[in-house]
């Protein structure tokens, strides 16, 4: 039963890719898809962390900064190639994340938004400072994405390579949620001493989809980096960490689609807004305050349910 | 070598001071209603552009002071009724969204009412340098510290000696006990929010003449006086204060003797090496869960 | 032989000793009952024992292998799971996860695995499912199974955290309260539950208030008071116990 639910919502977002590009008048159009298509699959990750386990970071951006620059400065000093250099980036990253989770994932609350939001800033602000390496503030340019005599370039390169990545993190965590893994760390979220006493090493699965997550950051931040040609600081900045977050929760907490509605929504939505520039910030809070209040769940759920129970009335 | 110590160490202190403020705002507010107020520092911001543009308007420097307070509080009691309140039962997550939400909603708005440029505001009694054992320090540092410091006692004593503030520290301990002592607990959340908006507020006012400020300067400040809350141990107040010192202090001794770049970073360094061993910081309560 | 020996063993709360130099066995195949006036230690020495509480001083045994200070997803593994007084359910699932969750260990959790859902995790899973279903009618919910754990009345969740502990297949089991909140009828099913949970050789260790539920269940009573052992034996020689007796008519003046 959960199982043709999750292949009609794979089928149907698969059809929705495949004709999104008609639709599309000229490359402005998938430059905007392209950021919703990377801004939703490190959402996906990110959803595992907040949504289904119960832990929030306020500095994933970092992450995705990390990739991003890896991938970079091993291309353009070093002329590694760019799949070696996007792999090199998620181990590094991983492996950083694995050092700083066990400590942090012991915090609660508010105490872990600090600590996550802490290391978001200093990884900020050692991109901003190391020029030497990073570019400083004007920050670096990259090249294309090549894999061995292939060259990923055009409009349409990215969105299909963007698509079918997303594609590929929906199916990978709706198959995790619905595992043993993926009920553990749901059952954090639920009850953390409940896990513990049948079994569950909490520490551990906090440790696991913290690296996860962070994992998928980076991989996006590297395919990003060849995608913009030109990546600063800012990719890494708190305001990114809270935009990423803020996808989620808009889209849907422990809802895997809802994390890529929330990240479409808000990735397409400053364009919608470029005709009042000024009032962009004043709109984007609102919406963040507005859906909180009246539909805490997120859009997706929200949505679910009130169809459920209309389709059960009906 | 001396005369240096002591000018980062005033630095130090005054932008401390500051921070201080910021993190009993935070205080304040956590401890009444277990929400982390992400616009505080749109407070401080809101406090400085206020009285700045209203100086410039042509009011007298103490009308302007009064004027923007009362208006930063009104902006803080809106928050807390418009935001914070409809979401009594959210989840901490939703609620942190709500707050970032409140404080890009307020940038925004003060990038509409004013721009984007830097204000000003000049120093209350003049910029004449005061010399001190080598170091120099500006009269307005002065103020800044003189100005908190005073906060700080007025607002012990409302807790510790007026009924309101005890029925707020009651209402901290035990929500639900004191609602059943007849304390009106959705007033002390109005309350906490409106306190910590003027204690913002004032901050902004005393540092504008230093720092000036622009419609995005809350965000550091407000960061760094989160910081200071965490570090103290959430909903500490005299936590908050010390942490705040700590923080500035930390800062400036690490630009002036290690590198300026890393000014920003230096709090966050601090607060994650707190964390790490105590992980309710310095001075938070250590209790055992109950199951 | 026994299953479980508790030596010495004391918990201090900001210096007020909520266990104190508490010693006793447990012998495996038996159920056993800890009782006491409220804030005699119960639920304190539940939380030593299955290690959500570190004790202060003494020594715990399990199956002789010394497990003082391990933390409960060990004692899990070796073979002990417990139930809440106050529930922890897992509220954003559903039932039968709940229970499945329960299976954790026996379930092989493998991230790749799990991540591509091979295969063999289908199986295991299939199969898990099955025995948890099975778990579910055993103790009486069978018919939550694809509920919503929230949506749940409090007695079939108190019914659902047995399920979960026993899927996990301990040899000793400790029910903390399991019949609070439950009107007579349902007190008499959970006696049931628990009389057959203990017929499937599971070793039961009760905290309980229902003395007519201790007194008919159980083969050995802990009495204990302000910490401390006030008596232990039989329900008989407990019952006539005149510590027992005036702890508790001390207790309900």
């Amino acid at each position: 039963m959960q199982m043709k639910a999750r292949t009609t919502g794979l089928a149907a977002m698969a059809i929705i890719l495949a004709v999104m590009p008609l639709t599309f008048p000229n490359g402005y159009y998938y430059d905007i898809a392209d950021t919703a298509l990377f801004n939703a699959v490190v959402c996906v990750g990110l959803n595992l962390l907040i949504g289904y386990t119960g832990q929030i970071s306020l500095g994933h951006a970092g992450f995705f900064a990390l990739g991003a620059y890896a991938s970079a400065i091993l291309t353009l000093r070093w002329h590694v190639p760019p799949l070696v250099a996007l792999l090199a980036g998620a181990a590094m990253v991983g492996s950083l994340a694995f050092v700083i989770a066990r400590p942090i994932l012991r915090l609660k609350g508010h105490y872990l938004a600090m600590a996550t939001l802490g290391i978001g800033i200093i990884i900020f602000i050692v991109l901003n400072t190391e020029s030497w390496l990073t570019g400083g503030p004007d920050g670096l340019t990259t090249d294309n994405f090549t894999l061995l005599s292939w060259k990923l370039k055009g409009d349409g390169g990215w969105y299909w390579v963007g698509g079918g990545l997303l594609l590929l993190a929906v199916w990978l965590s709706l198959n995790l949620i619905d595992s043993p893994v993926g009920r553990a760390l749901r059952a954090v979220h639920g009850s953390e001493v409940g896990a513990e006493v049948v079994g569950v090493n909490t520490t551990h699965y906090k440790v696991l989809v913290f690296v996860v997550s962070a994992v998928f950051a980076s991989v996006v931040g590297s395919l990003f980096a060849h995608r913009i040609g030109l990546i600063t600081p800012g990719i890494g900045s708190f305001f990114r960490s809270v935009e990423l977050v803020t996808m989620v929760v808009l889209g849907g907490m422990a809802s895997t689609f809802g994390a890529v509605v929330g990240a479409v929504i808000l990735s397409v939505l400053p364009h919608v807004l470029t005709a009042f520039e000024d009032y962009e910030a004043v709109v984007l809070g609102l919406i963040m305050m507005t859906t909180m209040i009246f539909m805490p769940k997120g859009l997706v759920p929200t949505i679910a349910r009130l169809w459920r129970r209309r389709r059960a009335s009906a | 070598m001396f005369a240096e110590f002591l000018q980062y160490l005033l630095s130090g202190i005054t932008v401390g001071a500051i921070y201080a403020l910021a993190g009993l705002g935070f205080a304040i507010i956590y401890n009444s209603s277990h929400v982390i107020n992400f616009a505080q520092g749109e407070f401080i911001m809101i406090g400085g552009m206020a009285t700045s543009s209203l100086v410039a308007a042509g009011l007298p420097l103490w009308a302007a002071v009064l004027l923007a307070v009362v208006i930063t509080m009104l902006v803080g009691v809106a928050v807390e009724f418009f935001a914070v309140r409809p979401a009594r039962n959210a989840d901490v997550v939703a609620v942190i969204i709500i707050t970032i939400g409140a404080s890009i909603f307020l940038r925004g708005l003060a990038q509409l009412i004013w721009d984007k440029e830097s204000h000003a505001l000049p120093s209350f009694s003049g910029d004449a340098p005061i010399h001190l054992l080598g170091a120099t320090i500006v009269p307005q540092s002065l103020w800044v510290i003189g100005v908190s410091f005073l906060s700080i006692l007025v607002l012990g004593w409302f807790f510790n000696r007026t009924l309101f503030g005890k029925a707020m520290l009651a209402t901290a301990y035990n929500r639900l006990a004191a609602q059943l002592m007849g304390i009106r607990v959705k007033r002390v959340l109005t309350a906490s929010f409106g306190m910590s908006a003027i204690l913002g507020a004032i901050g902004g006012i005393v540092i504008t003449p230093i720092t000036y400020t622009n419609y995005e300067a809350g965000v550091m400040l407000g960061l760094k006086g989160f910081s200071a809350a965490v570090l103290g141990g959430l909903g500490n107040g005299l936590g908050a204060v010390v942490g705040g010192l700590i923080v500035g202090i930390a800062e400036s001794l690490g630009a002036g003797y290690i590198s300026s770049s890393y000014k920003d970073a230096i709090a966050f360094v601090i607060i994650l090496f707190v964390l790490f061993f105590m992980p309710n910081g310095l001075f938070g309560k250590r209790g055992t869960e109950r199951v | 032989m026994s299953l479980l020996r508790v030596t010495d063993l004391s918990k201090g709360f900001g210096g007020v000793l909520a266990v104190a130099d508490l010693s006793f066995t447990i012998n495996p195949g038996t159920i056993h009952s800890i009782i006491g006036p409220n804030g005699a230690g119960k639920t304190t020495l539940f939380n030593l024992i299955t290690g959500v509480y570190k004790p202060t001083s003494g020594r715990i045994l399990f199956d002789d292998v010394d497990i003082t200070g391990k933390p409960p997803y060990e004692l899990a593994a070796l073979g002990m799971s417990r139930t809440f007084q106050n529930l922890q359910i897992f509220f954003n699932m559903t039932a039968l996860e709940n229970v499945m969750v329960g299976a954790h260990l026996h379930l092989q959790p493998r991230l790749l695995a799990s991540l591509l859902h091979l295969p063999s995790v289908r199986r295991r899973d299939a199969v898990c499912r099955e025995r948890c279903v099975e778990l579910m009618e055993f103790v009486g919910c069978g018919k939550y199974r694809d509920a919503d754990a929230a949506s749940m009345p409090y007695g079939a969740l108190k019914r659902l955290e047995i399920a979960r502990a026993l899927a996990s297949q301990p040899r000793l089991l400790l029910l903390d309260e399991p019949a609070a909140g439950l009107n007579a009828t349902e007190s008499r099913e959970i006696d049931e539950v628990i009389k057959a949970v203990a017929a499937k050789g599971v070793t039961v260790v009760l905290v309980e208030h229902d003395m007519k539920m201790v007194m008919g269940l159980s083969d050995h009573i802990l009495a204990l008071d302000y910490g401390r052992k006030l008596a232990e034996g039989t329900p008989a020689e407990v019952g006539k116990n005149p510590d027992v007796i005036s702890a508790y008519l001390g207790a309900a003046n």
